[in-house]
Order: C-alpha cells, then sequence, then structure tokens
C-alpha cells in the first residue's frame, strides 16, 4: 500500500491481508507489548474490535464520542450526579412542561429518536427556550430565543442560578434533601447577577429574568438540556457542571419531564476464556493530564502514537475517519503513517483515513450483517437486533467475520468459538427468555422495568459521589485542584477582520459519512457557510457564490458558497459539518463543500477531563478566489 | 368526488427532507429528480425573525388547471378523487401542465418521456396506507386523510387550527394545508 493520504491499494486475498496483519500484530506485541496496539473505534460494530483488543492483552482503545463530542457532560453530571447522562440521553422530554436548549439545535441534528420526543414535547405545547448565536431550527420554535454572544453561556447559566436563588424560585425541598454545598453556591452567585451578565452575553437582564422565571413555573417537570456535541471552549466540564446545577436547583433529575433513571436488559455475554491481565491503561496517554478522563482522548492517544518514544506502535481504525474527526490531526496524518509499523483501517467506504493505511479491510454496511444486540439504557428497558437486510455485495464482509478471522491466526480462537455470530445472539437471546429466531420477527423487543423511572417522593437517596449527595459543590473538583463552583472566563474574540467558526449538523448527514450516500447528496450535495447580510456587503459577497476560507493558523479550506442569512449573528459563520472531503474514491462527495475540521486548528483542551474545544478558530474569506 | 387532504404541521417541521428521500425510494425516481421539496423561509430582521419549513408537493386541487389543459388526457382525476394522476403512455410531453401548474410541482420530464408528479402515494392509499412522505415524518408533523368525513384527524386539525393554502387566489381549491 501507498499509504500517504492517496487512495492507491493493491487488491488482495482476505487471507493475505490477515496473515500481514497478524504478522506484524505479532511482532509489535512481541517488541513492545500488545498494549501498544491501539484502537479507534466509532459505531456499533466496533465491540467486536475491542474484544479483539482485550483478549490480545491491550486496553488501548479510544471513541471520538468522549473528547469530541460529549464526554465533558458525562464528567460533569458524574461529579455532580454521580452517573452520567449517558446514551441515548436520559432526557424525558416527552413529559417536559419546558426545555431548555443551550447551543443544541435538535432537528438539524437528527438523532432519530431525540427528535421524536422533542417533537413531541412540541405537539404537548411544550415552553421553549433556545440559547443559541445562530437562528437554529429549534430557535424558529422557541417562546424565548437567546441570541446569545459565543462563548459566555456559563455567565448566562450563572446569572440563572442567581435569579433562582435571589427569587426565592428554586426547589427548596428537593435542594435541601439531596444536594451539598447550597449555601457556597448561593454566596457563589450572589453577585452574579443578570446585569452583571447583560454585558458578558449581549442578552437583556429582563430577558434573563423572565426566562429563569419560566424555567420555575414548570419545574420540575423543565429540563435544562444537557447537548450532546459539548466540546467547545476547554472549560466545557465546567460550563456542564453549571447546567447540571441549575438542573438541580429546579428539582429536575430524576423527575418526570426532567432526567429519568434508565433501566437496561441484564444480558450475559457469551462464555468465552477470561481476558488476560492488562496493567497499561489507556489514560496513560494522557501523560499525567485529565485526572477525570475515564475514557480514552482521541488526541491524546494520537500525539502519543508518533515519534521514536510513542506509546503506540500499531493502530486499528474502525469506522473513524479520523483526518475529519478529530480536530489538529489532519496535517499531521503523515507524521503518524511514518511512525507506526501498522494501520489497519476497516470501513465500508474509502474514507480520507483509509488512504493512510498499510491494510484496508472493506466491511460491509450495516444493512448486510448482524452486529452485537443493542441494549441500551432507556425509559423502557428493550433490545433490538440489527439483521442483514440483504447478502454483502462485492467481497466486503462483517465486522465480527474480520475480528475472529484476525484472533484465530493471533493463536486467540478460544475468544471467538463460534462458526456465526448468530450462535452468540441466539445464546444471549434465549438467556433472557428470547430467541434469535423471535427477534427476527419482531426486531425490537421490550421488557418490563424493574426500577422505578424516576425518584419516589420524599425517598433518601443516596447518589455516588464523595458525599453521597447531588454536589452542587464539588468535593471532588476541589481536592483535584480545579473551580468547585463553574466560573465565567473571558474566552477570545474573533481578530479585526475574522469571524467565529461554529460548526453544526445538518438533517440529512451523518457526520462525515454519509456525503458520499447517493440520496443524502442529492438533498445536500455540499455545505454552505452562513454569512449575515452585513459581513456580506462588507465583502462583496453574494448569495450562493464560491469563496475559500483561511483561519487564524493560515489554513486554506475547499470552495464553498456563500448563504447570506439574516440567522446568524454578524460576528461569527457557520457551516455544516462533515463535508469537503478529499478522498477520491467518494466519487459524488469529494471536492465538494469545506471542510470545518481542518479549518479547526486551534484546539482547547478541557484540563479536567481532555475533551477538544473547537470553537476558539476563526476565519476570514479569501477574495478574487475561484 | 372524494377529496384526499394532506396536513402539514409547520409549527412542528423542522424541514429535515426526510419527506423527499422517503418519496425518491419509494418511487423509485431517476437522479437528479424529486416529487416533493422543502421550502424555508425566513423574515425578519436579527434578532427578531421567523422561520418556515414547508414541505411541498402537488396540491392535488380540487379544481386542477393541469387535469383542465391536458390535450391528451393524460392528466386526469384518479377514480372519483381529488388525486391528479399522470398517465404515462397518453403523456406526449408537451409541457402544458408545466406552464399551468401554479406550484411548480410538475417535474420538467421523466427520463422515459413523460411529466412526473406526485401522486399522493395512491398505490398506497388504496391499500389503507399513508403517503411515504406521511409515514417517514420523524416529527410526525404531517398527517393525510379524508376531507369529506368530519371525523378524519385532517378534519379536526382544520376545524381546530389556523392554517393556510398557497396562492389560494388561483381558485385551484389546493388540498394540502400548512397549519400555522
Amino acid at each position: 500500500m501507498d499509504n500517504k493520504g492517496q487512495q492507491s491499494f493493491k487488491p488482495v486475498s482476505w487471507d493475505e491481508a490477515f496473515d500481514f496483519i497478524a504478522a506484524r500484530m505479532k511482532r509489535v506485541a512481541a517488541d513492545h507489548g500488545p498494549e501498544k496496539v491501539a484502537l479507534f473505534s466509532h459505531g456499533s460494530g466496533g465491540g467486536h474490535f475491542k474484544h479483539l483488543l482485550k483478549a490480545f492483552g491491550s486496553n488501548s482503545y479510544v471513541a471520538p464520542s468522549f473528547a469530541q463530542c460529549r464526554g465533558a457532560r458525562e464528567v460533569a453530571f458524574k461529579l455532580t450526579y454521580g452517573e452520567g447522562v449517558g446514551s441515548p440521553d436520559r432526557t424525558d422530554m416527552e413529559h417536559s412542561r419546558c426545555i431548555v436548549l443551550i447551543g443544541s439545535h435538535i432537528g438539524e441534528n437528527l438523532h432519530n429518536s431525540q427528535v421524536q420526543t422533542f417533537a413531541a414535547a412540541l405537539h404537548n405545547k411544550v415552553k421553549l427556550i433556545t440559547v443559541d448565536p445562530r437562528f437554529s431550527v429549534p430557535a424558529g420554535k422557541s417562546d424565548h430565543w437567546l441570541p446569545i454572544k459565543p462563548g459566555t453561556d456559563i455567565a448566562l447559566l450563572l446569572a440563572w442560578m442567581h435569579v433562582l436563588i435571589q427569587e426565592d424560585l428554586y426547589d427548596r425541598e428537593y435542594v435541601t434533601r439531596y444536594t451539598h454545598g447550597f449555601s457556597a453556591l448561593k454566596e457563589h452567585v450572589q453577585h452574579l447577577t443578570p446585569e452583571w451578565a447583560y454585558p458578558i452575553t449581549t442578552i437583556p437582564a429582563a430577558q434573563i429574568r423572565e426566562t429563569a422565571r419560566v424555567m420555575a413555573a414548570n419545574a420540575p417537570a423543565t429540563l435544562i438540556h444537557p447537548g450532546r456535541h459539548v466540546a467547545w471552549y476547554g472549560d466545557d466540564t465546567q460550563r456542564l457542571r453549571a447546567v447540571a446545577i441549575l438542573n438541580a436547583l429546579l428539582g429536575s433529575w430524576g423527575r418526570p419531564g426532567g432526567y429519568y433513571m434508565q433501566e437496561k436488559v441484564n444480558l450475559p455475554n457469551y462464555p468465552v476464556p477470561k481476558y488476560p491481565k492488562i496493567t497499561a491503561k489507556v489514560q496513560d496517554a494522557n501523560k499525567g493530564k485529565y485526572p477525570e478522563a475515564y475514557a480514552g482522548v482521541s488526541t491524546a492517544m494520537f500525539d502519543a502514537s508518533i515519534g521514536p518514544d510513542a506509546l503506540y506502535k500499531a493502530w486499528i481504525v474502525y469506522g473513524t475517519n479520523l483526518p475529519i474527526t478529530v480536530p489538529g490531526v489532519a496535517g499531521r496524518m503523515q507524521e503518524a503513517v511514518d511512525s507506526l509499523d501498522l494501520i489497519v483501517a476497516i470501513d465500508i467506504q474509502p474514507s480520507e483515513v483509509t488512504g493512510y493505511a498499510d491494510v484496508i479491510l472493506p466491511e460491509c454496511t450495516y444493512l448486510e450483517r448482524y452486529d452485537t444486540l443493542r441494549n441500551a439504557a432507556e425509559q423502557t428497558p428493550n433490545l433490538a437486533l440489527r439483521m442483514p437486510a440483504f447478502k454483502p455485495k462485492y467481497d466486503s464482509k462483517p465486522g465480527w467475520w474480520i475480528a475472529k478471522q484476525l484472533g484465530e491466526r493471533l493463536g486467540l480462537g478460544d475468544y471467538f468459538p463460534w462458526k456465526d455470530y448468530q450462535e452468540v445472539l441466539d445464546w444471549q437471546l434465549q438467556k433472557v427468555g428470547s430467541s434469535l429466531a423471535e427477534m427476527q420477527k419482531i426486531g425490537v423487543k421490550v421488557f418490563p422495568r424493574k426500577s422505578p423511572l424516576y425518584f419516589t417522593d420524599g425517598a433518601d437517596i443516596e447518589f455516588d459521589t464523595p458525599t453521597g449527595k447531588i454536589e452542587l459543590y464539588s468535593t471532588k473538583l476541589a481536592k483535584l485542584g480545579f473551580d468547585p463552583l463553574p466560573n465565567y472566563t473571558a474566552h477570545q474574540e474573533p481578530p479585526p477582520g475574522y469571524y467565529r467558526l461554529n460548526y453544526g449538523r445538518t438533517p440529512a448527514h451523518t457526520f462525515g459519512r454519509t456525503q458520499n450516500n447517493r440520496y443524502l447528496f442529492e438533498i445536500m450535495p455540499e455545505n454552505v457557510v452562513w454569512v449575515h447580510p452585513t459581513v456580506a456587503r462588507e465583502w462583496g459577497l453574494g448569495n450562493g457564490r464560491y469563496v475559500r476560507l483561511k483561519n487564524q493558523d493560515g489554513i486554506e479550506s475547499n470552495r464553498i458558497r456563500v448563504r447570506v442569512t439574516e440567522r446568524i449573528r454578524p460576528d461569527s459563520v457557520f457551516m455544516a459539518h462533515g463535508f469537503g472531503h478529499t478522498s477520491k474514491g467518494l466519487r459524488l462527495a469529494n471536492g465538494r463543500g469545506a471542510d470545518d475540521t481542518a479549518l479547526i486548528t486551534n484546539v482547547l483542551h478541557d484540563p479536567i477531563m481532555g475533551s477538544s474545544g473547537m470553537r476558539a478558530n476563526f476565519v476570514t474569506f479569501l477574495e478574487g478566489e475561484v | 368526488m372524494t377529496r384526499y387532504a394532506m396536513v402539514i404541521d409547520m409549527r412542528i417541521c423542522v424541514g429535515c427532507g426526510d419527506c423527499v428521500t422517503a418519496c425518491k425510494t419509494e418511487n423509485q425516481m431517476p437522479d437528479g429528480l424529486t416529487r416533493d421539496w422543502v421550502v424555508e423561509r425566513t423574515s425578519g430582521v436579527y434578532p427578531n425573525l421567523s422561520t418556515e419549513f414547508r414541505s411541498e408537493r402537488c396540491n392535488h386541487c380540487s379544481h386542477a388547471t393541469c387535469v383542465y389543459v391536458c390535450p391528451t388526457g393524460a392528466s386526469h382525476y384518479w377514480r372519483d378523487t381529488n388525486i391528479v394522476l399522470v398517465d404515462e403512455g397518453m403523456c406526449t410531453g408537451c409541457k402544458a401542465c408545466i406552464a399551468s401548474c401554479p406550484y411548480d410541482a410538475r417535474l420538467i420530464m421523466h427520463p422515459e418521456g413523460y411529466v412526473d408528479k406526485c401522486t399522493f402515494c395512491h398505490h398506497r392509499v388504496e391499500k389503507g396506507l399513508d403517503p411515504a412522505c406521511v409515514s417517514t415524518c420523524p416529527t410526525h408533523c404531517m398527517y393525510f386523510g379524508v376531507l369529506d368525513d368530519p371525523a378524519s384527524k385532517v378534519s379536526t386539525l382544520l376545524r381546530t387550527r389556523n392554517y393556510k393554502t398557497l396562492l389560494q387566489e388561483t381558485g385551484n381549491q389546493p388540498n394540502v394545508y400548512y397549519l400555522t
């Protein structure tokens, strides 16, 4: 393979590919140790490769869903409530009377079940408050839209706390019974008035007061939504702590219309030998930073894969298109290639990352394979089966088969004691009173709940925090030397002539994965950059015209069409994420639109848990181009 | 005439375009052609704005100009309903219907040489199913039913909610309604 980012490859047999990979993996294990093989994984087939890695003797796996997405939220809620929000989000939107969205554009982000419950809330005439510098789709459906200045959310959250406490609108009984540190919080926000927050956020004090009263009037069925992609400014854990605290003041955690208690099916694992004992931790990559990173940090793992004393010597990359997923790595892919002994990419399409791999293993799509059972903690425990709708095309194979073949060649056949993954699924399903045959007919099976969905009124509850209470004041953060109560800190402003680069989702596409899908391509073949009319006038940009963007570090984008719209603040621009593909193998998507991730070179790492803050990047327009 | 209507709640619609993809796959539309589409209209000045999303298609008008102008009879009402169809075999591609449709709801030309359009998925309706777009919508903001039945969901919604239709002044009597 020529793995210099070019999509040139030589077709070989599956046997030859597996033998090559196994020989390299064995060599890495013999020379350096099995934990030097790392896995980047995203998606439902990733479990097979995590299993393979653990059997091989490595715990070195990361998913971008932690540091690039919802990790800070999980950590903040764990610090406050002793448990995270989890995925799917435990938001009880169908029963909410008031929902507050902070930078979360549900509807543009088409997480299907989330959109359905959000729509149910709209059908129920929920009071909707949206905080977003952009007039997003939910902003357009809101009773109150707060067009906040980017980067100032913590100030608004603190001012809301001030109003709830000052006007005695918080849930006194809930706070007394369940929380720790109220008096410290009260003192902390005493002077953080709406008048203080106004010049910071540009949200008028009266509007801050009014919206706080709306939240209180509908509490505890008021959901301050935790968002999902929360890696913004490097103080993300603190911002999400403020969100968690606000929910606690309203008493919405564990209450209808707020956050429900999750329950999943108690599904046994198929019996396999015990994994070897592994002393290395994925956190070793963090080099002593990020004390609350309970999961691997992808940027740290990337950094720790480069150089003569690199911690990692081989990568398995499952469904994770690193250059357009993880910020700050696109320009350094070749360094990683040069340093690593092996890169294996398992993908359903020639994503950019496959161009850097030594071996590409073509997986069949989700419609052509069995995967592990979906057993997500939700309102109602349920299992869902993924099964093939048709046979794999070309010579692509399911993930479970690829993992098993590799395992056998690595001498780990005992960990894969099945001929066909259907045996595993049937065994697991029989254990919970179902069967593969039943699931093939019904697809999803719902099980009765065994635990309460909400807190019982007046019940004593032990939270998994150091004090056993909901920690408004975080004793753990205090001990670690971080702010135990969230503080607002000012973030960098755009230099003259530059605009803050905001990015987000678009309903037609999922991350950077679907732009080459014929049907979805047709709905949205390329992204556009949203520009306010005054900015467009200043630069002489017409609607629909192509421009190129340049960021603060001189990185230039592919050409992208201008969309002149009132829906954006004059200090920012916005584009949908996932476009600007450069892989020539993506025949439709290649060269269409601009890649936001490439423009995100200033990454603000959260010192508490290592998330990659992406919103301190600024772009200007290159004139006379295209 | 049995009048079928589609009612779309714009307060709920997020403009995602699932209706477009659902139609495209259900009706196996060729590349580049769709029978429905989503219009976004924003009015006002930042920050006093409103945005409207409209999933649009043929209005299956009770007075369909396209049916009256069609010289060959290809454009016709399906059975005794307001569902307007095009008989592919009788269509000569003269485009009179395209010119006469106030909604631009007729596709320029199917590659096989006839004018194509939304059928309200009559092949599903006759089995008692909703059109593909309605049944797919993740926000459940679309409704389909018989307007002459006062107990139907569409009739109830039009009785109890504010709504508008598009280009009412043409006198075409469109049957796609938008709840406001």
